[in-house]
């Protein structure tokens, strides 16, 4: 319980669906059993269809996010062009494993399009930068027996847009339902070629 | 059992504090003051372990000054609430973390827009729309989720806070002495006399 991937609480997961992906997240902050807030989002964007979820330590789960953001800056301003899903985790992946003997208590989620061929790419990652590379979905948080259970039974290969955001929101609204943790409204991106969809499921508020 | 609250309402941010300064089981003062004013629109109350709040509060306070003496201008609420938590952040994985909690409360100066942030000692930041610290947020935070409404008034406030202080007193084992309740509106910080003496039966 007192784990400090489970004291704040929260969930996150993404799917692969065809020529598009998602990436959704809860919406709450907690300190053990107590929510202090229901508007903290997991799910930061770090370029035109490059996304990153963000569950575990909250205090991490914000330095984290900015970290990424001034590094993504910094690429961006080098390079002249917009990161790459694939080249984002393994910036993601690499940053972790510099902390080995001292993490940051996070578990991220990536997920995006591959600016080229428009490759859905999804991965996970745990706290020192192991990638887990997926073809179907990823979760993380406090929720990932729920989330493995519903993920399992609902995804099917070449889900469209439509259906890849029920298939998406079902799953996690019904996972968060079943962990104290984790909850409070959710956030869903949908991720095609050149169109970002981000919807607020406002979700069970007990 | 320090208690620290917060409500924004319309057009203000109200920030109360209570006044026991406690060694152990013992009250050294019961008109201490755990607030600091960081700008003209800025108000910060802070608890935790006795050396570590004073000794950051000040520091915070001294920088949040720097800034607006050499720039001319204030750092909105929002943005010394993340310099607060970027420094709380770097000192959770110092030698010798601070062990603070704090509520930051202010009105932004442009928009006249309330808001609160709530901070932990871990450096977790979010942004409520009202808010308590330590066992207060057992006691307070379900009857704030009742009564609070994004648009009250301030007086309307100083209800909510004394329904939250009322309970208090019903329910906490020892006395915490009052409350110094502060309140942030867009003409900067006003001192708000409330009433300490009120004695409230445990039921």
């Amino acid at each position: 319980m007192s784990s400090p991937f489970s004291i704040n609480g929260g969930a996150c997961v993404a799917m692969v669906g065809k020529d598009c992906v998602a990436i959704a997240c809860d919406l709450r902050l907690g300190l053990q059993a107590l929510t202090v807030s229901n508007n903290f989002p997991k799910i930061f964007q770090y370029g035109d269809n490059v996304f990153l979820g963000l569950t575990g330590l909250a205090t991490d789960v914000a330095t984290v996010s900015d970290l990424f953001r001034y590094k993504v800056n910094m690429y961006r301003l080098r390079e002249e062009r917009q990161i790459a899903p694939r080249t984002f985790s393994n910036l993601v992946s690499s940053s972790l494993y510099e902390r080995r003997f001292g993490p940051w208590f996070v578990s991220p989620v990536v997920a995006g399009l591959d600016p080229k061929t428009g490759q859905p790419f999804i991965c996970g990652f745990d706290s020192i930068g192991c990638i887990d590379f997926a073809k179907d979905f990823i979760v993380s948080g406090t929720a990932t027996e729920q989330l493995f259970g519903m993920c399992e039974s609902l995804w099917e290969p070449d889900l469209g847009p439509d259906q890849l955001f029920e298939t998406i929101s079902q799953s996690l609204l019904n996972a968060v339902d079943r962990d104290a943790l984790s909850g409070w409204g959710a956030h869903v991106y949908i991720i095609e070629k050149d169109k970002v969809t981000k919807r607020l499921l406002k979700g069970r508020q007990d | 059992m320090e208690v620290l609250l917060g409500i924004t309402g319309k057009d203000f941010t109200l920030i109360a504090a209570s006044k026991a300064a406690m060694r152990g089981a013992t009250i050294l003062k019961a008109s201490d003051d755990k607030t600091r004013q960081l700008n003209k629109h800025t108000l910060m109350a802070y608890s935790g372990e006795a050396g570590d709040t004073v000794q950051f509060a000040d520091y915070i306070q001294a920088n949040a000054q720097l800034y607006s003496m050499r720039n001319e201008t204030d750092l909105s609420p929002s943005a010394l609430a993340h310099f607060v938590r970027g420094e709380l952040a770097t000192s959770l994985r110092s030698r010798n973390p601070y062990n603070v909690n704090l509520l930051l409360g202010g009105v932004d100066p442009i928009t006249h827009k309330s808001s609160l942030y709530w901070l932990d000692y871990l450096a977790s930041l979010a942004p409520v729309p009202y808010a308590a610290h330590g066992y207060a947020q057992y006691y307070c935070l379900s009857i704030l989720d009742k009564h609070h409404h994004p648009d009250i008034t301030l007086g309307q406030g100083i209800k909510l806070l004394t329904l939250c202080t009322d309970e208090l007193k019903r329910r906490l084992p020892i006395d915490f002495k009052g409350m110094t309740v502060k309140a942030v509106t867009k003409d900067g910080v006003v001192d708000i006399q409330f009433d300490d003496d009120k004695v409230v039966k445990a039921a």
